[in-house]
């Protein structure tokens, strides 16, 4: 039987999405689902501020916060940024649910998930009515999370911030398709939702990372998942029942990327969009992420990532017909630019 | 009295030589450490310790960028961190690879248009904000957090600094 949620996320993207119904009732939201069901088409937002860096490259904390509130108020059609949060966290969490923020921090300081963009998320939280100690800021380990701007904190009187080297991995192993891992406890064990911060940048071996190759950081050994260009293994990972239920929501980091030679920190590739990528779609997300990178790539006289092998296949992987994560048709993707 | 007969003095011999070889060895895969002491070059401070990744875990420090080291024979890598004049960052870091075609091989992929060479190694080429360069099996990569006046003169320099410890 279809849960509500899967219902409603049926009618947004136009496939059948599976997962347990127990999960989804605990997620089962209405209002911003509800109008984007509406359109029948995935909604992914891009908000942008082209002074989000002020002198010297400083990253303008105020102006992060300023638009994060504008990416959710074009996506939920909100104004007030509590409202918006609102519609968005499903009422039960928001009363008492741990909402984990995983951010990547793998490609070290000047390529990470900003921490302005983590804290303005967490002060949103909070107003939402989300207990400080209920956000979890997580990462693999302390030094990702280093290079994301944040530091080690398990005191629950204050928003957490630890990796999966103090919360562990289950013992038992878990498997979808090709991907057999072991999953972050922080996942399985600590958050109800999880909502996603990658970064967006070019990748050695995926082509892009995005909204859906940040899973990575969710198990145990991701070295073993990188081949065949992480196809279909980044659609395998995300469609492993406790990834799908639970990180549905991202609001992607491209305020700082690399259009080539990442994940890694290539000052001499290095870009600012200075735009932040919202949605629930992750196929959406990562087909929308796709695009900025190839627009980019062309403009510096680059090559496409299909003309030098490393086209992200993952992504048609994910929508197709046994993954079911989302869709990659430009056709189904409202891309609404603000 | 046990008797300490000719089956207990060859163990005794072949532990022996054991530990020599082994000992021997060990001397000749001494490792370099290739980072400049804080002040060896003018304005450069060593900010962090060292870490190091032999290859099996390269993927704990770069996991997707790990795949190129390793297919061009990455043996081991090691970083630190560095501040110039008090405030400009930068990160060193130096692949050891099995031999100096790896090192190349990493070079020239990595290799774009607006790359200038320096005379720095075996090859090196140089950006705003970083510094590649190679020296027999070792590659050394510089990349500086902010782009100033000073950034790359300040990098070569170090480079510079790096190059003389390897």
């Amino acid at each position: 039987m279809k849960s509500r949620r899967e219902f409603l996320k049926e009618a947004v993207t136009g496939a059948v999405l599976a997962g347990s119904a127990a999960a989804a009732d605990k997620l089962a939201l209405a209002g911003v689902v509800v109008q984007h069901a509406a359109t029948g088409k995935s909604r992914v937002v891009i908000a942008r501020d082209a002074s989000l860096h002020g002198a010297g490259a400083q990253l303008d904390e105020q102006r992060v916060l300023n638009l994060l509130d504008k990416a959710m108020a074009a996506y939920t059609g909100l104004d007030k940024p509590v409202e918006a949060w609102k519609s968005v966290i499903p009422a039960k969490i928001l009363a008492g649910g741990v909402i984990g923020l995983k951010v990547n921090g793998l490609g070290g300081r000047g390529i990470s998930t900003h921490a302005a963009l983590t804290l303005a998320v967490a002060e949103r939280l909070q107003q939402a009515g989300v207990r400080a100690g209920n956000i979890l800021v997580w990462e693999r380990d302390a030094r990702s999370l280093n290079a994301c701007g944040m530091t080690v904190n398990t005191d629950p009187s204050h928003v957490r911030c630890y990796g999966n080297d103090v919360g562990g991995y289950e013992d038992e192993q878990v498997s979808w398709g090709s991907a057999r891992i072991r999953l972050a406890k922080i996942l399985t064990r600590e958050c109800a939702m999880v909502i996603n911060l990658p970064i967006l940048k070019d990748h050695e071996m995926a082509g892009v990372t995005f909204s859906m190759k940040n899973m990575y950081g969710v198990v145990d050994r991701p070295y073993e998942l990188h081949g065949n260009n992480c196809n279909p293994a980044v659609a395998d990972v995300n469609c492993i029942p406790a990834v799908r239920e639970k990180v549905w929501f991202t609001i992607g980091d491209a305020i700082t990327s690399v259009y080539d030679g990442g994940p890694g920190f290539r000052p001499e590739r290095l870009w600012y969009p200075n735009a932040l990528v919202v949605g629930e779609d992750r196929v959406a997300l990562d087909q929308t992420a796709w695009q900025m990178i190839e627009r980019k790539r062309a403009e510096a006289g680059m090559p496409t990532l299909e003309a030098v092998g490393r086209a992200p296949k993952y992504i048609a992987t994910a929508a197709d017909a046994t993954h079911r994560l989302g869709t990659n048709d430009p056709q189904r993707i409202r891309l609404v630019e603000v | 009295m046990r008797r300490f007969g000719p089956a207990r003095w060859n163990v005794a011999i072949v532990a022996l030589t054991i530990a020599a070889v082994t000992a021997s060895v060990g001397c000749k895969k001494k490792a370099v450490d290739p980072f400049p002491a804080s002040g060896a070059v003018a304005g450069w401070e060593k900010t962090g310790d060292t870490r190091v990744f032999d290859a099996k875990d390269l993927w704990r420090y770069i996991d997707g960028d790990a795949e190129q080291y390793l297919k061009a024979g990455v043996v081991s890598t090691s970083t630190s961190d560095y501040k110039y004049q008090g405030t400009l960052e930068a990160l060193v870091d130096v692949y050891t690879m099995g031999d100096s075609a790896g090192a190349r091989k990493i070079l020239e992929t990595g290799q774009t248009s607006d790359a200038k060479n320096v005379q720095v190694g075996d090859a090196g080429i140089a950006y705003e904000q970083s510094v590649i360069f190679r020296k027999g099996p070792y590659l050394v990569r510089i990349v500086a957090y902010e782009a100033t006046p000073d950034t790359q003169q300040a990098l070569i320099a170090l480079a510079h600094g790096v190059e003389a410890k390897l």
